[in-house]
């Protein structure tokens, strides 16, 4: 730990004005509040808003899990998880049970979570409505006056075009029945998660300075018209070629020689645990 | 006529402009044209009174600034007044003055119960969605969450308005001026609105064209009984649309009364001017 670092990289003012923009998002859930993004040691676009609501809310006990799009050891994840431990000596943790807070880029975890850990999301786009309209102002007032028609017409028009809803991830949801939200870039697949969920969902955009939330036990309804009902990814009759799990998000591996396409866990710490409870019983049956 | 009209409008006031003690006394001769000369305000639309029944069409004539397109725009909610009434007779707006409602009510209203056709295709069509695409967005507005259903009234209104189902999917920036006005029309019938606002909808069209919009304006009337609010400055247009003609000059209706007789024995000299001016 640096000696001539604050605690956490912020001043307590900084992480008190993040705080009570997150106490605001949690009352009114799935509405964008705007907060002063601070600079950050990282690039705007690589989770600093993430990274301030991880910041303002550690504390001295916890312990942090950061993943980057399912996996623990990617680059981003391990310079957050650097940054964090260096500012504030906590403990660091693959494993997503034992983590109290977890900051994910693009992905909610396997393995449930539960009502003592705090999800923190990475937004690139926390506007759903940004690509119908491009002025705030009137984003804003879209939102005020739950007129959403511009985010049904967007899966309209896919539907029009491609015969399917063609969201492959950012897939916009109803938050309690009120505000739609953009649940970051996580897959069709996260979605469901987001639904009563008994962890508590913060969502935080660095470079559009908004942070929003979906607090515990709360309703997320995916957008999906009554004839096309919202569909997530399908992983049918495929298995994960490290740890043969089924049912969970795979990434496709394309062989570049054979052509050969073979499927593995996209969340690495959960196929570790897999293999790891593979190998215990292994080895219990021989020398037990 | 013995029923009561379907819109209402009462003493409608819209300035560009605080007003100054020049001009607040609107009876004084202190204005040039609608425009105030010591503070700048501009008086777009002055006290301006009208009725709409169900199933005729209301023409409004008069030159360039008169007040047409505002007055327009008011009553479709897209600018708001700076006083007066309106009431509109549908079953949950009885008696009620659209004009005080919230914009999320406004909106409802436009949604359901106006269609409007811009004289610019781009303020009524989104140029980057597809054609379908921008008759369902009204029909999402309105609470649509059914694509067979959306998707079969769009393909019936553009049939309806001759727009080849093949290009549907197409956006209608890729269409003639023409074609972009028929998408236009068939958004703003898809709720079966009972109101209609056609804001110079064939100026800048060719003639054959031109023919096509107004026969097919004729035909929806006919075939569905919309009231229609039609605003140009091309008499041929009124005399062959409208019913009844209200003449506006400088922001007043200075003129109203059956097409033909307004047409025909025009009584203010203003609106002599314009009959001779062009026959």
């Amino acid at each position: 730990m640096k000696a001539n670092t604050h605690f956490a990289f912020f001043d307590e003012g900084s992480k008190k004005e993040i705080r009570r923009a997150t106490l605001k998002a949690v009352a009114i859930p799935g509405y964008q509040v705007p907060f002063a993004s601070r600079e950050m040691p990282i690039a705007r676009g690589w989770g600093t808003g993430g990274l301030q609501l991880t910041l303002s809310l550690i504390g001295k006990q916890d312990v942090l899990k950061v993943i980057d799009q399912g996996a623990d050891e990617s680059v981003n994840a391990v310079s957050i998880k650097k940054l964090v431990q260096k500012t504030t000596g906590i403990k660091v943790t693959e494993q997503t049970e034992k983590a109290d807070l977890i900051q994910s880029r693009h992905r909610i975890p396997e393995v449930p979570l539960t009502k003592d850990q705090i999800l923190v999301l990475q937004v690139p786009m926390p506007e759903p409505l940004r690509a119908v309209e491009a002025r705030e102002y009137m984003t804003k007032r879209m939102h005020s006056e739950d007129d959403y028609s511009g985010v049904w017409l967007m899966l309209f028009e896919q539907i029009m075009k491609y015969g399917k809803t063609a969201t492959a991830a950012d897939h916009p949801v109803y938050v309690n029945g009120r505000y739609v939200m953009a649940p970051s870039p996580i897959p069709r697949f996260d979605n469901p998660k987001m639904h009563q969920s008994e962890a508590l969902i913060l969502l935080g955009a660095g470079r559009e300075k908004k942070i929003y939330a979906v607090p515990p036990h709360t309703d997320v309804a995916s957008l999906a018209f009554e004839d096309y009902p919202f569909q997530k990814e399908s992983f049918e009759g495929i298995h994960c070629h490290l740890c043969g799990a089924e049912g969970v998000f795979m990434d496709e591996l394309v062989d570049q020689e054979t052509g050969k396409t073979t499927h593995q866990c996209n969340d690495t710490s959960f196929c570790m645990e897999q293999l790891n409870k593979q190998q215990k019983a292994e080895v219990a049956s021989v020398y037990g | 006529m013995d029923e009561t009209p379907i819109l209402q409008v009462r003493n409608l006031h819209k300035q560009f402009g605080p007003g100054c003690s020049h001009c607040t006394d609107l009876d004084a001769d202190h204005l040039e044209k609608n425009f105030c000369t010591s503070c700048g305000t501009v008086y777009a639309v002055r006290d301006v009174s009208l009725d709409l029944y169900a199933g005729e069409i209301l023409g409004v004539v008069g030159e360039s600034g008169s007040g047409k397109s505002t007055l327009m725009q008011c009553l479709y909610f897209d600018t708001d007044v700076t006083a007066g009434a309106a009431s509109i007779n549908v079953p949950h707006l009885a008696g009620e003055n659209v004009f005080g409602l919230s914009s999320q009510q406004k909106r409802a209203i436009r949604n359901h119960d106006f269609g409007m056709v811009y004289q610019n295709p781009i303020h009524g069509l989104k140029m980057d969605f597809s054609s379908i695409g921008n008759i369902a967005e009204k029909l999402i507005a309105a609470g649509s969450r059914r694509v067979d259903e959306m998707e079969a009234t769009g393909k019936r209104l553009l049939e309806n308005v001759q727009i080849p189902l093949h290009r549907m999917k197409e956006e209608p920036r890729n269409f003639s001026g023409g074609m972009q006005q028929r998408v236009q029309i068939a958004k703003a019938l898809s709720n079966n609105p009972p109101i209609l606002f056609l804001d110079e909808v064939t100026t800048g069209l060719d003639l054959s064209v031109q023919a096509n919009v107004l026969d097919l304006i004729k035909k929806i009337q006919r075939d569905l009984g919309i009231s229609m609010v039609v605003v140009s400055h091309d008499l041929a247009v009124i005399r062959m649309l409208a019913d009844r003609t209200v003449v506006m000059l400088n922001g007043e209706i200075i003129e109203q009364g059956l097409t033909d007789q307004v047409l025909e024995d025009p009584q203010h000299h203003y609106t002599q001017q314009l009959v001779y001016s062009l026959l």
